[in-house]
């Protein structure tokens, strides 16, 4: 018995010597080297296991679902005014949307998909992440960020950990606001040039929700999560990208969210009542500079804001090679530079790999300095967008807006309804003017 | 003062609707748009098993802590060697299925005889880490029946692969549903 084992193993080891030399001479094409055995025995050979994902109807059901949810938060604040049926919707997406859907796709990340689809002809969306998309935006332009509200579980997550929020001074509230727009721009100058998805890739939360995730974006998570108990919903307000665009929406919204249900008497109850520093206080006229000041502060904005936007191109101009080194091929075409000279082990996979498949030299470049091309246009546009998004938060920060009565600012009121326990006005009582 | 502050508002008012109209017809508008480049199917990673290199990022890059890719095995493709390159090491002291000279660094191959000098294997999907190990030594020196595949079970279709972002080879792609699960050498039996 021994013996034979002993035969076999030579026998084997035969068979490797004399096939070892001839791996290199068969083509790709040759699939079978070995060919397929002919049992004798009556052996059938297994089905090869396919894996299939989960259907894609419950995309749709998901989509359909947050419609429902954001119809019922649109219900909840603008006419229920209740904010512990918000709280429990907060909660169920917390639960569904974050720990049971795991996060993708949101409409947060939606936005790539979409730049991508626009800018190239081969990249391809399903329709829902289409409706993902643009529903939220819709509900946004009409009643307020009533997604921020609840259905996000982005911000479910912070709304409900923000155990002692304190307030912060309008200016670095306002400068760190500067930080989603800078994300934003970025996040379309890479998806449109299909470098990088950096809004999905630097999500802070989505580890959490999984329960695995590198290192880092847990940890990032974790501490947002810690900042978030004293300073309410820090993604929200100083990151996140879509909320940018519900800002713009929501600020046109036809109905918004209002503190008071009948009329504001200035009674100071609600001021310190909003976590995230979105009331608007009354800014009466006396307090103010005389007019000719103002009219000449809005003349030094109206200059200003153009050479922003000047000095900006110009630094996106300076810095598109240094941005457009995220992406894999920009960044291949330069280690392949780099590394020509170098002897096979000392290079990297990358140019490894890239040797063995045996791409033309020239259309590699070429391709990759269209791309470079690419980040040339783009950070121009990129830069001089952020200029003049600088300069409107300037002169939005010196130029006071003269109003009366307590009410949320309609831009970055996140439409969670916690002021509206703190107005003592009742809907049907008469406010004496 | 009165009448002035009430026309005010109404301008501001009317202002205010022409841009949300505006900016809903715009909405509306890249809806359409987007609507003629997108597919109704869900949009699946794949890796095409035909551009792998089995560089081994596909088990350390996965969100995952166990990655979503895995081995397939196809067996329409296997030879069912005895001496298989994909489960036995090339450089093995002894040739015996001892764990020292298995290619799987988690045993995740199960060998069974079916006859002389016949041998099946299995993947044993559980303990697969998608480290492409044997793949690359079935591809070596055999048929190249085993091939890493993402297990769309298991995987939670991030939005952007972080595989994807790094395979040396570029072998992950975005695809309708129905054209996901690419393997060599397998047709789909209805």
């Amino acid at each position: 018995m021994k013996k034979r084992n002993k035969m076999k193993k030579q026998y084997c080891i035969f068979i490797f010597l004399i096939l070892l030399p001839l791996q290199s001479l068969v083509a790709d094409g040759f699939t079978q080297r070995f060919p397929k055995p002919d049992f004798e025995e009556g052996y059938k050979i297994p089905e090869t296991q396919i894996a299939l994902a989960r259907s894609g109807y419950w995309e749709y059901f998901d989509v359909a679902l947050l419609t429902f949810l954001l119809s019922i938060l649109t219900w909840l604040v603008l006419k229920k005014r209740s904010r512990n049926g918000v709280l429990l919707i907060s909660v169920f997406t917390l639960l569904y949307f974050g720990f049971y859907r795991e996060g993708c796709i949101c409409p947060i990340g939606s936005i790539q998909n979409i730049t991508a689809a626009l800018f190239n002809a081969d990249y391809f969306v399903s329709f829902s992440t289409i409706l993902l998309f643009l529903i939220p935006l819709i509900f946004s332009l009409f009643f307020g960020r009533v997604f921020c509200a609840g259905a996000c579980p982005l911000g479910a997550i912070q709304d409900l950990i923000a155990f002692k929020p304190m307030p912060l001074k309008k200016w670095v509230q306002s400068l760190l606001g500067l930080i989603p727009f800078i994300y934003l721009a970025l996040a379309i100058l890479y998806a449109a040039t299909r470098s990088d998805f950096i809004i999905c890739r630097y999500d802070p939360f989505v580890a959490l929700f999984r329960f695995s995730g590198s290192f880092l974006m847990i940890a990032i998570g974790v501490l947002l999560l810690l900042i978030g108990m004293f300073i309410a919903r820090p993604y929200c307000r100083f990151f996140c990208p879509y909320g940018v665009l519900l800002n713009w929406t929501s600020r046109f919204s036809q109905k918004h969210m209002s503190i008071t249900p009948n009329a504001c008497i200035e009674c100071k109850l609600c001021e310190n009542s909003c976590p995230f520093g979105a009331i608007d206080k009354p800014q009466s006229f006396k307090l103010y500079e005389k007019r000719n000041v103002m009219v000449q502060r809005l003349i030094f904005y109206a200059l200003i804001t153009p050479l922003l936007m000047f000095a900006g191109a110009y630094t996106g101009a300076k810095l598109h090679e240094n941005l457009a080194l995220v992406n894999n091929k920009v960044s291949l075409a330069y280690e392949f530079m780099n590394q020509e000279g170098l002897k096979e082990a000392e290079q990297n996979l990358e140019v490894r790999t890239f040797k063995a498949l045996g791409t033309p030299l020239e259309t590699f470049y070429k391709n990759a300095s269209d791309i470079v091309r690419q980040f040339y246009i783009g950070s121009i546009i990129m830069g001089a967008f952020l200029g003049l998004v600088f300069g409107l938060t300037l002169s939005r920060l010196s130029i006071p807006k003269y109003k009366k009565g307590y009410w949320p600012n309609k831009g970055t009121c996140f439409s969670c309804a916690r002021c509206i326990d703190y107005c003592p006005v009742k809907p049907n009582s008469i406010i004496k003017k | 003062m009165e009448t002035n502050e009430e026309n005010k508002k109404g301008r501001r008012e009317f202002l205010n609707q022409g841009i949300r109209l505006s900016m809903a017809a715009g909405l509306a508008g890249l809806g359409f748009y987007l609507v003629r480049k997108s597919h109704s199917e869900k949009m699946l990673w794949q890796l095409d098993p035909s551009k792998c290199v089995q560089c081994g990022r596909c088990a350390t890059e996965c969100v995952l802590s166990q990655s979503a890719v895995k081995c397939v095995h196809v067996y329409d493709m296997c030879g069912y060697c005895d001496l298989c390159g994909g489960y036995l090491r090339p450089d093995a002291k002894d040739l015996n299925t001892a764990a020292e000279n298995q290619v799987c660094p988690t045993n995740a191959i199960a060998r069974k005889y079916i006859e002389e000098p016949y041998f099946e294997y299995h993947i044993i999907e559980e303990l697969c880490i998608g480290c492409g190990k044997c793949v690359k030594g079935c591809g070596a020196f055999g048929n190249g029946s085993l091939q890493l595949q993402i297990r769309h079970d298991v995987c939670v279709n991030c939005n952007q692969c972080a595989i994807a972002n790094v395979c040396p080879s570029e072998a992950f792609s975005l695809v309708p549903e129905s054209k996901a699960n690419k393997l060599v050498g397998y047709e789909k039996k209805k």
